[in-house]
């Protein structure tokens, strides 16, 4: 599965691999939606190739369309249509659907009663969304902005799903800005802005900078009392020349570089010998969101 | 509770969705308070009123008012149906990304295209049933050209929903919903619809070209006299011909 569009998207060009989940991850604006309708049949693009299952979006719509399963960011429903009447409807469409009261329980429509669509909250509506793309058991799921505007529950509920749809043997491809989001569920995660990728990679090889020259890991030193005066130098020093060490502040510091099973220790031995008392000593990965701020120069979430 | 979600995929046979999406379309319609006034407490009321308000005003015309007016009031039923009630529904299916969705499902444009004329005739088949019941109880008389009856239903049809789809295409919703009612309501007061173009004097000879005074006339010649009006059929085809070609050329589906 190639795609390979302009327009909003320029000169993109990823593989899905199949029974897999991708992310799509990028800010507002950066051409996830475009890319997705690309593959879907709805765009045609002016340059490129697009390929999904081996057939093209456009001039293979009609065999395509059953094989794939589609949530659009928002509507997608007629205005008074109650929520499982919408789903049963999408369900005739296809040969063999899921069983839609199963599928409406277990995304919680049942609770929608006979709500027309328009007063249905944000979050329900998503969840019809979701229960609309899988109702006719696609071999991809191309979902929108899954969880945009639902409540914590419910997203953790949608991640579940998902990975049940990747166990079950489906495809997933997901556009998110959320960095948890692509972390938690993606095999592997595109990451675009402004219509370009700008790295791929399992979250794992983004945030270790395996694909960038970026230090591994993060360590961030806090003390009861302020560093005495050459701090940083001396511990640049404890810890090796590939080291970063950055006061924060006279009682913090952030250490970035190669990590292994000492560093910790000897950051612990460094403070005791300057007779400094950590108060706290924290090591994580860098994210995503560094990973991006790093690639552009801005925030994902802005 | 577990959903297998394994891969299955495939489309229904082209006739069910067809009938699913006639009878979903058919259903939303009867459950909307503004379409049902539409369809059947308005094109009632002026039966009703035109039948007493003539009788009330010794107006008369070569035959019985209720004879007269019954054919008009199911021409202004088609009317509002074919043209009226399709504009905004699809109007609002395009802002509601009701079409959009439906694009990406197994069904065709071909199959939602004909979804919707299969509902509009079902919706219309109730409109007969109701006004004709009505006209009935008011002591309607038909002399019915069966034939003559089926073309212009089906032709008005086709022509006021190729122009409906046309104002659709090209409005907004909310555009579209004040465009159709507007029209709607000229049509009805002096478009020929519900009293024949003769009665209009002079004006008559303009109006009867209109789609509305060609399916009023047409449906009056094939209840009233048991004839088939083949220059007022025709004039509706050539609407039905000039709608489609504006629809085609401008319709966007999103």
């Amino acid at each position: 599965m190639r795609y390979g569009d302009k327009v909003a998207v320029d000169g993109l060009s990823l593989t899905v691999e199949r029974e897999t989940i991708t992310a799509v991850l990028g800010p507002n604006g950066a051409g996830k939606t475009t890319t997705l309708e690309t593959c879907e049949g709805y765009r045609r693009p002016q340059q490129g190739m697009v390929r999904v299952l081996g057939l093209d979006p456009v001039r293979d719509r009609r065999e395509l369309l059953p094989r794939i399963g589609v949530m659009l960011q928002d509507g997608g429903a007629w205005s008074g249509v109650r929520a499982m009447e919408m789903l049963r409807h999408m369900a005739r469409l296809h040969a063999h659907p899921l069983d839609v009261d199963q599928l409406g329980e277990r995304l919680g429509l049942e609770e929608c009663g006979s709500t027309p669509y328009r007063r249905l909250s944000g979050g329900q509506q998503q969840r019809l969304g979701l229960a609309m793309a899988l109702v006719g058991r696609p071999e991809i799921a191309f979902v929108d902005e899954p969880t945009a505007g639902m409540d914590p529950k419910a997203r953790r509920g949608t991640w579940e799903l998902l990975e049940e749809l990747r166990a079950s043997g489906v495809t997933v491809v997901l556009t998110t800005h959320y960095m948890e989001e692509a972390e938690r569920l993606a095999d592997r995660i595109h990451i675009i802005d402004r219509g370009r990728l700008i790295a791929t990679g399992t979250a794992l090889e983004l945030t270790r900078g395996t694909a960038g020259r970026q230090p591994a890991a993060t360590i961030r030193l806090v003390v009861s009392r302020p560093f005495p005066p050459g701090a940083p130098e001396s511990l640049r020093r404890a810890l090796g020349e590939q080291t970063e060490v950055t006061l924060l502040d006279e009682v913090s510091l952030l250490v970035t570089g190669p990590a292994d099973a000492s560093t910790l220790a000897n950051i612990s031995g460094w403070c005791q010998e300057h007779g400094v008392l950590p108060e706290s000593l924290t090591l994580g990965q860098r994210t995503l969101e560094d990973v991006f701020l790093q690639l552009t120069g801005r925030e994902l979430s802005a | 509770m577990n959903t297998s979600f394994a891969p299955r995929p495939g489309a229904a046979p082209l006739p069910r969705m067809i009938a699913a999406q006639a009878l979903m379309e058919t259903r939303l319609m009867m459950r909307n308070g503004e379409q049902l006034l539409l369809a059947v407490v308005i094109p009632v009321i002026v039966l009703v009123v035109g039948v007493r308000g003539t009788k009330a005003l010794d107006i008369t015309f070569q035959h019985s008012s209720v004879d007269v007016f019954t054919p008009g009031v199911l021409a202004l039923a088609v009317m509002s149906t074919a043209f009226t009630s399709l504009a905004i529904t699809t109007g609002f299916e395009r802002r509601y990304g009701v079409i959009k969705r439906l694009g990406s499902s197994p069904l065709p444009r071909s199959g939602l295209l004909a979804g919707k004329v299969c509902s509009l005739l079902l919706v219309e088949l109730g409109q007969l049933v109701v006004i004709g019941s009505v006209g009935m109880a008011l002591g309607w008389d038909p002399d019915p050209s069966l034939v003559g009856t089926f073309l212009a239903v089906v032709l008005g049809t086709a022509a006021f929903a190729s122009l409906g789809l046309f104002v659709a295409g090209v409005l907004r919703a909310e555009a579209t919903l004040a465009a159709a009612n507007l029209i709607y309501l000229l049509l009805m007061a002096g478009g020929a619809v519900i009293i024949p173009s003769v009665a209009y004097g002079a004006l008559g000879n303009l109006v009867r070209w209109l789609p509305s005074g060609a399916l009023g006339d047409a449906m009056r010649d094939a209840l009233i006299r048991d004839t088939i009006a083949w220059s007022n059929l025709l004039v509706l085809l050539v609407w039905a011909a000039i709608g489609t070609f504006l629809t085609a050329r401008t319709f966007r589906w999103e």
